[in-house]
């Protein structure tokens, strides 16, 4: 039988203690672009940091992870890759004025937009925990959007966009293949194959963004899987 | 940022199985079920729309994959009006078992039932009845029968879904079904025969029967918790239904002198009116000549 959950990727955990530093770079890439608005975020909820503050405790903190072996610590028996990140973050936090530096090294090219981050928080009434969660899976989606973007034609990813990322719930296949001047079966096969490199994207990030393979798979049942809701 | 809604469709999306090599593409997610997901899709060779059942990936061990099939033959084998058809069986790349069937435009049994006649409603439930008691005589308890797992179409074709905890008759294994629509003998684990269709067939019937003495009664003996008491077949508990609508006296309840009157008023309701009038007509001419 194939895998259910077919995935060329290895976790960020492993390709940040590589010798190869592209990968590492790669590796880093990753986890910021997942992780640095969650954590900025629960830095302003739960310790009420000012903008400034938070964005420079979480750079800091991506610097310090840049460190080839600030993750070893981490044992995947005792909590997942999410949690465990959450909990070291906290423990930067907490010895921050210790190391009394704002180092912002790392190399990260994922450009991270406080602002935005700001503008989101305004109106948000989830508790820092739930929050944590929810921007995680935003995080992890948003980059499997852009990996599926570089596989994928103009126009399955127009399509794509059009109808999946799209808000407007009301649209149909039938007035897609008039906007696009195409037939229907055109739209839903072209959606189809985005779907399936999406899909594909997903895991491959959720590969990278958790340490072992029994996490991963644990992540992906609950992000794809039936019972959980978002 | 994604929005919520988005993030939602998206993890949907996401869970779509890929039907490469197949001749189906997914049109939209019509349910899902503790097992499984129904969706909507297309056939591309014969251009028609049809409905692809496939295993939650949740559930992908290969009891679960054995259980589906399982499921398809069953259904493969009641060829009945009353039974929705199968129209194929294959396994996705990633190994997952998924069949198609016909595609069921209308909607649940209990989302037709709100604001019909009651008459209708039980003309209805004589062909839910007919289906299971041709699926019991091809030896298969439905085992799951409830609101939700029948159908009403465009055309008021009914249709019973979901044999996804369908076994042969005595069959023991594991607690399969819904609270409230289950036999006692089957929350306990124990076999199950075709008096276990009877009871939820029983509890559907009482959503329909709302205070009527004798319908009450025909729902309360199809639900007895001792299986002995119950009726001994779907046609035995038809028949009593069949008896109500036309205002014949059923097996299931005893009536009193007043019942059988207004019983018997209603069953010879033209003859009564004719009656009435003459006896009306009588006493008016009486006083009209007495004056």
């Amino acid at each position: 039988m194939a895998s259910l959950f077919p995935t060329t990727r290895r976790s960020v955990v492993h390709a940040l203690r590589s010798d190869d530093s592209q990968e590492r770079t790669r590796a880093f890439d990753t986890l910021v672009a997942i992780y640095w608005k969650p954590l900025y975020k629960y830095a302003r909820m739960t310790w009420h940091r000012a903008p400034e503050d938070a964005e420079d405790l979480t750079q800091a903190f991506f610097a310090r992870v840049y460190e080839r072996e600030s993750l070893a610590g981490f044992d995947a028996g005792k909590a997942a890759f999410r949690t465990y990140l959450k909990t070291l973050f906290e423990r930067h936090a907490a010895n921050e004025s210790k190391a009394a530096t704002r180092i912002k090294r790392g190399g990260a090219t994922t450009q991270l937009d406080f602002a935005e981050a700001e503008a989101e928080l305004k109106h948000e009434t989830a508790t820092p925990e739930d929050l944590f969660y929810r921007d995680w899976v935003r995080s992890v989606f948003a980059l499997a959007i852009v990996r599926t973007r570089e596989v994928i034609t103009d126009e399955q990813f127009a399509l794509f966009e059009a109808y999946d990322l799209s808000d407007d719930r009301d649209v149909s296949y039938r007035e897609l293949a008039s906007r696009f001047g195409m037939r229907e079966t055109t739209v839903t096969n072209h959606l189809a194959a985005a779907r399936r490199k999406f899909r594909e994207a997903v895991l491959d990030t959720l590969r990278e963004a958790t340490a072992t393979d029994e996490e991963f798979r644990a992540e992906a049942r609950a992000l794809l899987g039936i019972e959980n809701d978002f | 940022m994604i929005s919520d809604a988005t993030v939602a469709r998206l993890r949907s999306v996401a869970q779509q199985p890929d039907l490469t090599g197949t001749p189906y593409t997914i049109v939209r997610e019509i349910a899902r079920g503790g097992m499984s997901i129904v969706y909507e899709a297309v056939d591309a060779r014969l251009d028609r729309r049809i409905a692809l059942k496939v295993l939650a990936l949740e559930l992908s061990s290969s009891e679960a994959a054995r259980r589906m099939k399982y499921e398809a033959r069953t259904i493969a084998r009641l060829e009945h009006p009353g039974i929705v058809p199968i129209h194929d069986i294959g396994e996705l790349p990633d190994g997952r078992v998924f069949y198609t069937m016909k595609l069921v435009r209308g909607m649940t049994l209990g989302e037709f039932a709100r604001n019909r006649p009651r008459a209708d409603l039980l003309r209805l439930f004589l062909r839910i009845c007919d289906a299971i008691a041709f699926a019991h005589a091809a030896g298969i308890v439905h085992r799951d029968l409830k609101p939700e797992n029948i159908m009403v179409g465009e055309f008021g074709e009914v249709l019973v879904m979901d044999w996804g905890v369908a076994a042969s008759i005595d069959a023991t294994g594991e607690i399969a079904g819904t609270h409230g629509f289950m036999a006692p003998e089957q929350l306990r684990g124990e076999p199950v025969n075709r008096r276990a269709d009877i009871f939820a067939l029983g509890a559907i019937l009482q959503l329909v029967a709302s205070g009527d003495r004798p319908l009450c009664a025909i729902s309360e003996k199809a639900m007895a918790n001792d299986p002995g008491q119950r009726y001994g077949d779907v046609s035995a508990l038809a028949a009593d239904v069949a008896r109500y609508l036309d205002a014949q006296a059923v097996s299931a309840y005893r009536e009193n002198v007043a019942e059988r009157v207004v019983r018997w008023t209603r069953r010879n309701a033209a003859l009564v009116a004719v009656v009435t009038a003459y006896i009306v007509m009588r006493v008016i001419v009486f006083f009209w000549l007495g004056r």
